[in-house]
């Protein structure tokens, strides 16, 4: 399936996985993703293998419940059953600005052309798709808005740089300085 | 008035041209009807029985004059010469086609308004009390922070896509005429023990199949942390509410299932979380406040005398003006100035609706006799805020002119009334019709007057758009195998006192529903003490003399 990464089509080296079976196979294969259930079922045996980890999470599952295994995920994977279904908008920016999440964060499901911009400002840096006709338009809806009235989660290598509103107006426009007091500025309302 | 600066004319035109790109994509079949149907409905664009639907935003129930005549300008060229104004301070297009509604939305955007988030499972237009910075009453200026809101929720990314709508009301007076318990989220203010503003914040109210009061989850939120406190229970609600079913994805029902103390502390608990994550990064900075609180600064009043001896002496000799002061005008923080409801509810006419002509004409009315400024309220009204006494009487003519002039806000034919089953694909009867015929009973303006403050309130299917739970006495279309029946509740109230009305007894039939409201009025004269309003009698007496009369077998 075609994944957009950082803005641009790249190959996807992620192998998946919801059976722990196909673990032993796949992770010499390369990065593997693996469920919820998987992972509290065989945290140790997948440990083990200390190969690159990424984590899907389901609508209802918050990454509270993996608050402290997050740092053995390289990216987190969050599925949109139905487009409609919000839920992981706010599991992302649970990730991002709660838990400090830095590695990929991964939309996976109905991702559509006309949702792309809530995943960004929510802090999505890779889009999984269902075809290239899909990932264009994707990237077509990138620019729609220059700026947004709400702030974005800050992440290293993020796509999403548009500045505030409200940080505009108190001309701290244009802000790429990620350290409290930048992100305070660009937060501040 | 609120003005755009450059980056909300920027962001409005982009979200034009996003819309136009949208259309554009679902007329070429790139997109489908279920793919475009949120996008159009976070566009205000619904499909209704016989066409498109479009609801724009009056944010916070105000508007310039020629905001006003863009208005009607929408009406005449894409529309049928009218539109609808609604409870929530927006106004409704039943008759534009799709192609058109861009370029509406472009027309819309050249006088800064929008039709954004006016529909869809999002953050609904913020309303606000109608008399905002003119009651006597008022602590702070409601329209401040509603404006803040509708910033803040205009496509929030986080919060487009939530279980269900979700509608927040802010006042800033004790009187509540906003309705704020009949929301998904209330906002009244107070000033706190140390009299500082802050706001009461309630959480889960709502009209429908479920009518809820909103409960008080904080006494005194200080106005500076609103914007976090809402991220938290909008995050709590994201996360949490249910999205199995339509029928109980609305907050209240979250707010009901978990109990209003454990839902009260996981707000709470988010919220500390927010604000150790980002100290401050929510906060509403004081200079921010202060920018957007200069632009609904007092307007520059003249210094008038209390009395105005031209309004005393058309009182004396004008008894049908003397009645519609008496009605429709209140009275103003200002000396000399005075707060004049137009009413959208001629006896026989469709509540709510207003030509073109007549647009254009309340238009010149705010310009020459006030300061360019039109209300729209809960009750589906207009308002003149600020009307110098000594023009009322000129301006009452005028109205009376137009077909405006009806003196009868507040009073039994002042009905709320939904589009019901000529408009809409929800509805299971007509609400139009019940209303003009019981509004027809009621002509007769001493009688109206004699009947004093009553709400009557007309939905036509359970989703209960004209709020019929908290009229005095509602009134609720129901189909029974293809015939509609009109059930009636009594003993609602809107206002900061509010409550559910109860159902008094089996539906009534169209034909009778007219008679009933009569029979009802008819006991209430008869129980009634001095001065006693409807609701105070019904509130003394309950039910009963009510039901007798009604259901009376003779």
């Amino acid at each position: 399936m075609p994944l957009i990464k950082h803005g641009t089509l790249v190959e996807d080296i992620w192998h998946e996985t919801d059976d722990f079976a196909d673990v032993q196979t796949l992770a010499p294969l390369g990065p593997v993703i693996v469920t919820l259930n998987v992972w509290r079922q065989h945290r140790a045996a997948i440990l083990a293998y200390d190969g690159r980890l990424g984590l899907r999470l389901a609508p209802g599952q918050t990454p509270d419940l993996v608050a402290a295994d997050l740092h053995h995920f390289e990216l987190v994977e969050l599925e949109f059953a139905k487009f409609t279904d919000g839920r992981a908008y706010s599991h992302a920016r649970l990730l991002r600005e709660r838990h400090g999440f830095k590695g990929e964060l991964r939309a996976v499901g109905e991702v559509l052309r006309d949702q792309l911009s809530f995943m960004l400002r929510c802090g999505f840096d890779a889009f999984s798709l269902e075809t290239d006709q899909q990932a264009e338009a994707l990237l077509a809806a990138v620019d729609e808005f220059a700026h947004w009235y709400q702030p974005a989660p800050g992440t290293s290598g993020r796509l999403d740089h548009r500045s505030t509103i409200p940080a505009l107006r108190q001309g701290a426009g244009n802000s790429t300085n990620r350290d409290t007091a930048g992100r305070a500025a660009t937060w501040a309302y | 008035m609120c003005r755009y600066d450059e980056f909300d004319h920027a962001f409005v035109a982009e979200r034009v041209d996003q819309f136009r790109g949208q259309v554009a994509r679902r007329v070429a079949g790139d997109l489908s009807e279920d793919e475009f149907k949120p996008l159009r409905l976070m566009n205000g664009l619904y499909l209704q029985l016989h066409a498109y639907m479009l609801r724009v935003a009056i944010p916070y129930g105000t508007l310039s004059a020629t905001q006003m005549r863009m208005l009607a300008h929408i009406a005449r060229t894409y529309d049928r010469g009218y539109g609808h104004f609604t409870t929530r301070q927006n106004i409704q297009y039943n008759w534009p086609a799709l192609a058109d509604v861009p370029d509406i939305l472009d027309d819309l955007a050249s006088v800064e308004m929008h039709a954004i988030q006016t529909s869809g499972n999002c953050i609904r237009n913020t309303t606000a009390d109608p008399l905002a910075g003119v009651a006597a009453d008022e602590i702070e200026d409601p329209r401040v922070y509603a404006e803040i809101i509708r910033q803040w929720s205009t496509l929030h990314p986080e919060f487009s896509f939530l279980p269900r709508k979700f509608k927040i009301a802010v006042t800033g007076a004790p009187n509540d005429r906003a309705v704020t318990r009949g929301h998904d989220i209330g906002l009244r203010m107070h000033r706190d023990l140390q009299g500082n503003p802050s706001f009461e914040v309630m959480v889960g109210g709502g009209q429908g199949r479920t009518p809820i009061l909103a409960k008080t989850i904080r006494n005194f939120l200080p106005v500076e942390h609103l914007l976090s406190y809402l991220e938290a229970i909008l995050r709590v609600y994201n996360q949490l509410g249910r999205r199995d079913n339509i029928y109980k994805a609305r907050i209240k029902i979250l707010v009901q299932s978990e109990g209003e103390a454990a839902f009260a502390e996981q707000v709470e608990a988010e919220w500390q979380q927010i604000h150790n994550n980002a100290p401050g990064a929510l906060d509403l900075p004081e200079a921010e406040r202060n920018r957007i609180a200069a632009y609904f600064a007092p307007h520059g009043y003249a210094d008038l005398p209390k009395q105005s001896p031209i309004l005393d002496a058309a009182l004396d000799t004008d008894p049908a003006f003397a009645a519609w002061v008496e009605s429709n005008v209140q009275g103003h923080k200002q000396p000399g100035y005075a707060i004049a409801t137009i009413s959208l509810k001629p006896h026989g006419g469709i509540p709510g609706d207003a030509s073109a002509g007549q647009m254009d004409a309340v238009a010149d009315l705010a310009e020459r006799y006030g300061f360019d400024e039109i209300r729209i309220t809960y009750k589906q009204n207009l308002v003149l805020p600020d009307v110098p006494k000594a023009d009322l009487h000129t301006v009452w003519q005028e109205l009376v002119d137009l077909g405006l002039g009806t003196a009868n806000a507040g009073r039994i034919s002042d009905i709320i009334a939904c589009p019901g089953l000529d408009y809409c694909n929800l509805a299971n009867a007509r609400s139009i019709p019940i209303a003009q015929r019981i509004s027809e009973r009621f002509t007769d303006l001493q009688r109206e007057r004699e009947i004093g403050d009553l709400s009557l309130n007309i939905s036509g299917c359970i989703n209960a758009c004209a709020h019929h739970h908290v009229a005095n006495i509602g009134i609720l279309g129901v189909d029974k195998k293809g015939v509609e029946y009109y059930q009636i509740t009594l003993g609602g109230v809107a206002d900061e006192n509010a409550a559910i009305g109860a159902v008094i007894g089996p539906a009534f039939e169209e034909h009778q529903i007219a008679d009933a409201v009569e029979t009802i009025v008819d006991v209430y004269l008869n129980e009634r003490e001095t001065d006693e309003r409807f609701i105070e009698t019904y509130q003394r007496v309950g039910p009963q003399p009510f039901k007798e009369k009604l259901y009376a077998t003779d």
